[in-house]
């Protein structure tokens, strides 16, 4: 019986300085199934799956395969076992070819190391075409889509061999059509007798393509169940701890003064020669949630980047609370009551190598309560501040006030830019896919701020690429179509069918600001 | 012209050999911005050899010897920036600027030692290669080859097989492109780059002695290679980190170079009256244009300069 299992993990133990992050965890995988790997962000998961990988060493416990103990201890040995994996930041030299990339480490060579590509051409579509993995070998990386990127990193692991395939958070980047395809991939190799580990927050896709599911939560195992009997409430249950709303709860909106008018705005591109918005008005009063939805890429990043001052307008207005902010400086705006959860969190939310209390204040540091009049930082009054809004936001980290921002999850990013922004007491917040990459518990957590904000009178600005985002938060929907806006909705009276034709540009409507 | 184009063959072929060498290192992911101290040292190992050896010695084996101490010594030299950078994770920047710091001044320090050893008025940090130096130049007719133009032209052949055919230059390029890549499928980051770094040290040594071999017949070490090391560098990055564009900007670079040696030879020129410095100035001045208008559209391999640690994902 020791043979059913193909990969047996048991009792791990990893320890990070100041947490734990896999603590007494097993997973025992079967051949030829997927199971999922369930849990939040900064659950463990991916540190489970770098122990099995061999990019790291776990203090405690045992690794089996087919039964017998093995030792791991780089991604040389985890290769040799027949254990490959599909990281989710690609591991792809981006000015190489495909085929360089899949062979590179294994490579053919005859005399003096010259390399042989021919037979491993052959060899590559001959895999490729077995399991559908459409690639064009010649192409460098750099210029394939992510979702062929997706599939050289498969074929890296098959030209390998590998029985035992991880995937981390493969869904994290693909378009919808994308994970269609890939789960149909996956159910091909498993066909095929390969057994595939399957790293997820997403319930749907568990749901969807696995056999079993094991869910893990802060670093503990919580349990093993078989998908097919079980719901995504349960799962969700576990993975977080407690039952988790999927629908939110909210009150009418009491609607106030205009907090924010676009008037004709149009902003330029930076990929193309055209306008990327298109003379777009309209309003945001208060104790509303405006959400603006939309296929990405049809304005709404340079919409936003228009009105929060990154990018500056060819033509329009915008007044914040009847003042004309068009050619006002970031600063002027936020201190006029702009806030902003940048879609790019990397790029425009945070300084990575900063602590997170810099952070924290990175746009009030320069008010008297924490700078001195001779320009030096007022350390003991940041550290008061930065503590009170950790504790208020629960943002969580290693080593509180001093984490360095790029150390933490992505969940607790999120939160430390929210509570900077909510706490600067806003009169407008512009938040931009503000859920992006998040599990359920920060969803669910982001979007109780959002409805707090506009219950307290504030404007929201939301934009969004999730349907069920957009249908559940905010109070009218404007979808952007080619930089225009082409549909205006109330919420409980449209349907997502409705809006899909809008986002596709199949049908449009008058819209008055 | 005929000198003109003796000399821009053989500048052109230090410009090679040296850029070739920083080409190896960033492609491994070490920028070598000690390339100059690199190139003195490796002159310092050749010049010494041709001082020590008997003179009478065939000419081949004068050059494979005077080659082979040249190369170790640079390699060897290398090695410092491999150790600090690679295994230290220094900064490559400024290990690379204190080579360039050392190496003219040990090499200054040594052959000044060795001449007030042997004449205690001799307080020079010269040495004088008349005699061995001939063995490394052919005449043909009244064109003087020397057999560095032909290393060169190897060199550029040799690397660009390397570079492009084998797996040792696919495992090189990934390490300087994205090492976590490469160490994911199981190369050695360290090692890749260790060899990358020494294999400069090779190329830079041999620029070095081929730079004091092109001109002159004995060598004042206070003057290292006279910026040669930085010059290589702008060649490297006009070429694109390419072995065979590095050639071809190598020689455009090495014309203007041979011009300030040999522009009383062209009758237009001498007539413009332009003192000599202006035509000495010109492949400094030529660099700084042309890299002012290039370096934009740089392909330089994206992981250079950034210390690799395995335990940082």
């Amino acid at each position: 019986m020791d043979n059913t299992y193909a990969i047996e993990m048991l009792n791990i133990t990893k320890r990070f300085p100041g947490i734990i992050a896999n603590d007494n965890v097993s997973l025992q995988l079967r051949k030829g199934e997927i199971h999922a790997l369930l849990g939040e962000n900064g659950a463990g998961k991916s540190t489970l799956m770098s122990v099995l990988f061999g990019l790291y060493q776990a203090e405690e416990g045992i690794i089996k395969k087919d039964g017998v103990e093995v030792h791991i201890n780089d991604p040389n040995d985890a290769n040799a076992l027949g254990i490959g994996m599909v990281h989710q930041h690609f591991k792809l030299v981006e000015c190489f070819t495909v085929l360089d990339n899949i062979i590179m480490g294994v490579e053919p060579v005859g005399a003096l190391g010259i390399l042989q590509k021919r037979q491993a051409r052959e060899k590559v579509m001959a895999i490729s075409e077995k399991y559908g993995l459409h690639v064009d070998p010649d192409a460098l990386v750099r210029d394939i889509s992510v979702g062929m990127q997706q599939r050289t990193e498969i074929l890296k692991m098959l030209y390998r061999e590998n029985e035992i395939l991880i995937f981390d958070e493969p869904t994290a980047v693909l378009t919808p059509q994308e994970i269609e395809d890939l789960m149909q991939i996956m159910r091909n190799l498993v066909k095929e007798g390969k057994s595939i580990l399957f790293i997820s927050h997403k319930l749907a896709e568990i749901m969807a393509v696995s056999d079993r599911c094991t869910v893990l939560r802060k670093g503990k195992h919580v349990g093993t169940v078989d998908t097919n009997k079980t719901s995504m409430e349960e799962l969700s249950a576990m993975m977080v701890g407690r039952n988790v709303n999927f629908h939110v709860q909210k009150g009418p909106a009491k609607l106030g003064e205009v907090v924010l008018e676009v008037s004709g705005i149009t902003v330029a591109s930076k990929v193309h020669k055209n306008n990327a918005v298109k003379k777009v008005s309209f309003k945001v009063r208060r104790g509303e949630i405006v959400c603006i939805a939309g296929i990405d890429g049809n304005g709404q990043t340079e919409l936003v980047h228009g009105i929060t001052g990154l990018e500056p307008l060819v033509e329009g207005k915008i007044k914040l609370c009847g003042q004309d902010i068009s050619n006002a400086s970031i600063r002027q705006r936020n201190v006029k009551g702009m806030s902003h959860i940048p879609e790019d969190r990397h790029k425009h939310g945070l300084i990575l190598d900063y602590s997170l209390e810099d952070n924290l204040i990175l746009e009030t540091y320069f008010q008297p309560r924490f700078t001195s009049k001779a320009g030096f930082l007022k350390r003991d009054n940041i550290r008061d501040y930065s503590e009170k809004l950790i504790e208020q936001y629960d943002v969580r980290s290693s080593q509180g006030p001093a984490t360095r921002a790029r150390s933490m999850s992505g969940g607790n990013q999120q939160k430390a830019i929210v509570a900077r922004e909510i706490d600067k007491n806003p009169e407008l917040l512009v938040a931009v896919q503000p859920t992006r990459g998040l599990d359920v518990g920060a969803i669910e957590y982001i979007h109780h701020q959002l409805i707090a904000q506009r219950d307290d009178g504030k404007a929201v600005l939301l934009v969004s690429l999730e349907l069920d985002e957009v249908m559940d938060i905010p109070d009218r929907i404007l979808v952007m179509y080619e930089g225009e806006i082409v549909g205006q909705f109330d919420p409980k009276k449209t349907t997502e069918e409705e809006l899909g034709l809008y986002m596709a540009g199949a049908k449009r409507m008058e819209v008055k600001a | 012209m005929l000198l003109l184009i003796q000399y821009t063959l053989i500048f052109s072929s230090v410009l090679i050999l040296v850029a070739l060498g920083g080409c190896f290192s960033e492609h491994s992911g070490v920028i070598n911005l000690g390339l100059e101290g690199i190139m003195v040292m490796g002159g310092l190992g050749g010049a010494l050899a041709m001082r020590y050896l008997p003179p009478d010695l065939p000419a081949l084996a004068m050059i494979l010897v005077v080659l082979l101490c040249a190369i170790g010594l640079g390699a060897l030299y290398s090695s410092l920036l491999a150790i600090a950078c690679i295994n230290f994770k220094a900064d490559q920047t400024i290990v690379g600027t204190a080579l360039n710091i050392l190496g003219t001044a040990a090499a200054t320090v040594i052959v000044k030692a060795i001449n007030t050893a042997t004449n205690p008025n001799d307080v020079s940090s010269t040495i004088q290669y008349i005699r061995p130096k001939k063995s490394f130049i052919v005449n043909i007719g009244s064109f003087e080859f020397n057999w560095f133009m032909l290393i060169a032209l190897i060199a550029v052949v040799i690397a660009y097989i390397v570079l492009y055919k084998t797996r040792f230059g696919l495992r090189l390029m990934a390490c300087g492109e994205h090492p976590q890549a490469a160490d994911s499928v199981g190369i050695n980051v360290y090692k890749m780059r260790w060899y990358g770094v020494l294999i400069s040290g090779v190329f830079g040594g041999l620029g070095g002695i081929c730079y004091l071999l092109a001109g002159v017949s004995e060598w004042k070490f206070e003057n290292g290679v006279a910026g040669f090391g930085f010059l290589a560098l702008a060649v490297m990055i006009f070429g694109q980190w390419k072995p065979i564009r590095i050639a071809v900007s190598a020689l455009l670079f090495g014309a203007f170079r041979a011009l300030s040696n040999v522009y009383f030879g062209f009758e237009f020129l001498q007539s413009l009256n332009i003192p000599s410095t202006v035509y000495n100035m010109m492949p400094y001045i030529i660099s700084l244009v042309v890299l002012a208008f290039t370096s934009r559209h740089s392909m330089a391999p994206k992981a250079e300069g950034i210390p690799y640690d395995k335990s940082q994902r």
